[in-house]
């Protein structure tokens, strides 16, 4: 017991590398607060132009989110990181993660807005034009609300994603909350901080990751409801 | 845009690296399928399980499950790969990232069969119990079937994001694509073997992607 307590969380080396742990979970909290915004624009915008596109541009569009979604974001990253130097463009940690991740990010937040978006009715649309908004108008004030909400737990989900994927700037050697672990584990060799680091972690994620499962058991049991009334009332308008 | 051909398409170095690269393809793939294979195997007997069992015995699996949905899958690699020997388990990276990714697929799997399971009405259960059949048969032969079409959208989704993550190997060592293509970089001061690298992955997963697309078509979540 002794001996676990030595190797896996060993208090003398907690007590040192604390202070550089929480300021990686400040950096992981920023990064996540810099690519997710960024992301949710970019794929709410990608949305936007799929659903008033149609032929060629609709087939171009989704060949970009396709792209984007079967290119792994840390290839992605490092691509850009490593590559850009080698044509004589210098580019910084910072610059490289928010345009890969957002490259990656939007794909999926494009795919989560789209399916929203696509399952409001038309007759959403119809009725907002008919009062005399504009397009701009109904899409904002009537159809993305509707849409949102019946996506909620996809995007829960997709910002969980994300919030995991800064881990993967620690290969680019920004300060984060894994990378600082690493720099810790690797001046005490003692494991303590990466223990540490995943049990922050755990702790960051966790509540989200319950409130995920919340709302989907939600969703499943919503569905099964309308489900059961639209039954009745067929069979309702059977017996009449 | 001559030095942009040298420096990220050049065929000197594309040749140089080619068999190599076409090595760390086929282990790319086989922990690929490795983490296919056991991760979802894993998951939809652990779903399965946390239907059959009574409500005490189901905290252990969502706890599992909660921890492994948690923790970034880099995070559960590196502990893996640096914590273990520690603990006297020494593995090599493959098998910590085979391991790892197992288990993240695992606890998606189960969290994604287990609320398919529980969505399945009641009346179901009801009925098939009512014609004499076990609650072993009538989970799996009435209300597992029903569930997976109801999951095989989510699921699929959830499968192709954890199976992009085998390129996470490349930090703990794995001579994976990203890694083999890593090496390559430094050695030719070239990016060539990245852009061989990209395009590989994307051959390797659009199918997929596309294929996620028809199954969403297919089984649609809603209604």
């Amino acid at each position: 017991m002794d001996a676990v307590l030595t190797n896996f969380a060993n208090g003398d080396i907690l007590a040192i590398t604390w202070r550089p742990l929480l300021a990686g979970l400040a950096q992981t909290m920023l990064l996540s607060l810099l690519v997710i915004p960024l992301g949710a624009i970019a794929g709410l915008l990608i949305a936007a132009l799929f659903v008033v596109s149609a032929g060629l541009a609709r087939v171009l569009l989704m060949v970009w989110i396709d792209f984007f979604r079967a290119f792994p974001p840390l290839v992605l990253l490092i691509y850009l990181y490593f590559g850009a130097p080698l044509l004589g463009y210098e580019i910084s940690a910072y610059a490289a993660i928010a345009v890969s991740f957002t490259l990656n990010t939007s794909s999926y937040f494009a795919e989560i807005f789209r399916a929203g978006i696509e399952g409001v009715p038309r007759g959403q649309w119809h009725a907002a034009r008919a009062t005399g908004m504009s397009w701009l108008q109904s899409f904002f004030v009537i159809v993305l609300p509707q849409g949102t909400r019946a996506v909620l737990p996809d995007l829960l989900s997709n910002i969980i994603t994300i919030t995991q994927l800064t881990a993967l700037a620690s290969v680019v050697s920004v300060p984060e909350l894994l990378h600082t672990a690493q720099l810790a584990q690797a001046t005490s060799y003692n494991v303590t901080p990466i223990i540490a680091a995943a049990v922050i972690y755990l702790a960051l994620l966790w509540p989200l990751v319950r409130l995920m499962s919340h709302l989907d058991a939600r969703r499943y049991s919503t569905k099964l409801s309308a489900a059961a009334t639209q039954r009745r009332r067929r069979q309702e308008t059977a017996d009449e | 845009m001559g030095r942009f051909v040298d420096q990220f398409i050049n065929p000197v170095i594309w040749a140089r690296y080619w068999d190599e690269m076409l090595g760390a393809i086929g282990l790319t793939v086989q922990l690929t399928l490795l983490v296919l294979l056991t991760g979802l195997l894993l998951g939809l007997v652990l779903g399965l399980i946390r239907v059959a069992v009574p409500p005490l015995f189901r905290i252990p699996i969502v706890i599992f499950a909660d921890v492994f949905r948690a923790i970034p899958p880099l995070v559960i690699l590196v502990v893996n790969y640096f914590a273990l020997p520690f603990a006297g388990i020494r593995l090599s990276g493959f098998d910590c990232a085979w391991l790892g990714l197992c288990l993240v697929l695992a606890a998606f799997t189960e969290e994604i069969i287990y609320g398919g399971l529980r969505a399945v009405g009641k009346g179901q259960w009801e009925a098939a119990r009512s014609t004499g059949l076990g609650s072993v048969t009538t989970l799996m032969l009435i209300v597992f079937p029903q569930a997976l079409r109801m999951t095989v959208a989510p699921l699929t989704n959830r499968t192709i994001a954890i199976a992009k993550n085998t390129a996470l190997g490349s930090v703990i060592a794995v001579p994976e694509i990203l890694n083999i293509a890593m090496s390559a970089l430094s050695n030719s001061a070239n990016s060539t073997p990245l852009t061989m690298a990209a395009l590989f992955y994307i051959v390797l997963f659009a199918p997929l992607i596309v294929f996620s697309r028809w199954i969403e078509h297919r089984f649609p979540q809603r209604g």
